[in-house]
């Protein structure tokens, strides 16, 4: 029977009916990293805890990418069926920029400093139908109205 | 002990399907010991590094084994700028007197795949796209021309500067002028950066041969003399490429520490250069360049290069060979050739990409994955 299973473990809270991004903070300096390390790189400090990151974020840069990426590049699609796809920084408070996809690919539509959710979603489905579950940045606006 | 360069080898960049990657850094050798007027059998040590084709050691088997230490450096888009650091301190330690530094490489077609268990990332970081180059690019100039007022136009003159360089550089791989209306409206690839925007993966073979100052003129009567080479990798807090999350307090990234180090090693200010050849993988990496190194403001860039201060006859004289964009970029070779083609302009042998003016100090700057920098000045 196929199920979904994380892209990576360790990456976010699965499964969780509100999964969020993990993170590491370090107990000397205070700073926090993604996905969690097992030291610091700011200080070098082996002190680190997982914690979870948050789940809304502003944009703090942005691209679309027109071409599809050679491997590693993993997903269910062929060079025919490809479509451009955006990926940015998420600045989330008090903790990091993490670097994702986001649901918008089209650039008129992208600005800096836009709020965005952290999202959950089927990235590829493997040929035992299992779904692979990975993060992606998504406009607030779209999701309040349902878009 | 001061280090000077006596002789430059250079192999045309761009597409050469009779020869390998390593023939062409044979072929380089050579031009560099004829140049300096030496054999082979003079060298007393290599320094060398190619990203995909193969050990710089197995030039012995093209030029001859003779028993001297050949080192082989692998660091990424510093490869060259390396070999040229360690072949800096064996002369400078006077270790050495005599050595070859050597960078080559043919690559394939396309974008590069970095692998991300390489960089120490996970496998998912590649499989959902986020493990190109580019992407990074074109976020810092993003980002940047956000903050600081760059606009597309300047990116696109920027490329079309290279392109006009590069046709008057007979070594070059691009020697079809393009202009920036045509740059413009190329294939967007990472928004804001167009196709025509960005350097792609080549071919070319470059090599350089260095002395201890003081025996400079028994080889060369115009040696060229390095003042300084610093390597620097980045500082946590630097917006990197290949980085999954970055920290919300930015500092300087390793352009900026190994620009200070250089000029303060050389004794020398930004002002004092003639001639500067900058990491250009895309037109918008020229642009923060410039202000990294130190040469202007941040913004300062949108009017200077519209009036033509970057040009070859230009007040500040940028990417005089055409750069990455119109010469491609073979890893191992790439970083060397910015300094081939300083001692050029230096010498007065450029040719018809010859800055004007005598220029008496030139700067070199490579920048690369995951976040390392090399700087060289170099002083008639």
């Amino acid at each position: 029977m196929s199920q979904q299973v994380p892209i990576a473990e360790g990456l976010f809270t699965w499964p969780s009916t509100e999964p969020a991004l993990l993170g590491s903070r370090c107990q000397h300096c205070g700073i926090a990293t993604f996905p969690a390390a097992q030291s610091c790189m700011a200080c070098s400090s082996q002190d680190v805890t997982v914690e979870e990151l948050p789940s809304r974020g502003t944009l703090w840069t942005w691209t679309v990418q027109q071409f599809m990426p050679k491997s590693p590049y993993h997903s269910n699609e062929t060079p025919e069926t490809f479509k451009p796809y955006g990926v940015g920084y998420l600045e989330l408070p008090g903790g990091v920029r993490v670097e994702g996809r986001l649901t918008e690919s089209d650039p008129d539509k992208i600005t800096i400093g836009m709020e965005m959710d952290v999202v959950f979603d089927t990235w590829r489905t493997e040929d035992n139908g299992d779904e692979v579950i990975s993060f992606f940045f998504k406009p607030v606006d779209a999701n309040e109205t349902g878009a | 002990m001061d280090v000077a360069i006596v002789g430059i080898g250079i192999h045309p960049f761009g597409r050469t399907p009779s020869r390998s990657g390593l023939q062409q850094g044979a072929y380089a050798a050579r031009e560099a010991l004829k140049d300096a007027g030496i054999e082979w059998s003079d060298v007393q040590f290599a320094f060398g590094g190619s990203a995909s084709s193969g050990n710089a050691d197995s030039l012995g088997n093209e030029l001859g084994l003779t028993g001297l230490p050949f080192i082989n450096v692998a660091n990424g888009c510093a490869t060259g700028g390396s070999s040229l650091m360690a072949a800096y301190a064996a002369i400078k330690s006077g270790e050495h007197d005599l050595g070859l530094v050597v960078g080559f490489d043919k690559h394939a077609r396309g974008a590069f795949n970095a692998n991300p268990a390489d960089l120490g990332l996970g496998n998912w970081y590649g499989e959902v796209g986020l493990m190109l180059t580019t992407q990074f690019f074109a976020m810092k100039i993003q980002k940047y021309m956000h903050d600081y007022g760059i606009s597309n136009e300047t990116l696109a003159r920027v490329a079309e500067k290279a392109f006009t360089n590069g046709a008057l550089n007979p070594n070059a791989w691009r020697r079809e002028p393009v202009s920036a209306e045509q740059v413009a409206e190329s294939m967007m690839v990472n928004d804001p950066l167009t196709k025509f925007m960005f350097c792609a993966p080549g071919e070319g073979g470059v090599a350089l041969i260095v002395c201890r100052a003081d025996k400079a003129k028994e080889y060369c009567d115009t040696p060229v003399y390095l003042k300084s080479a610093v390597l620097k990798s980045r500082r946590y807090g630097s917006f990197e490429v290949f980085a999954p999350s970055q920290a919300l307090q930015q500092v300087d990234g390793p352009t900026v520490d190994a620009s200070r180090a250089a000029f303060e090693m050389a004794g020398v200010g930004p002002k004092d250069i003639d001639v500067a050849q900058l990491q250009d993988t895309e037109s918008g990496a020229e642009i923060m360049h410039m202000a990294e190194n130190g040469f202007c403001e941040h913004g300062e860039q949108e009017q200077l290069i519209a009036s033509g201060a970057t040009r070859i006859d230009g007040s500040f004289p940028v990417n005089t060979d055409g750069g990455c964009l119109a010469n491609g970029e073979p890893i191992g070779a790439s970083g060397l050739r910015q300094v081939y083609e300083n001692v050029l302009q230096l010498r007065g042998q450029a040719g018809e990409h010859q800055v004007p003016g005598d220029p008496k100090l030139g700067y070199t700057h490579v920048y690369g994955a995951p976040g390392i920098s090399a700087v060289t000045i170099l002083q008639r």
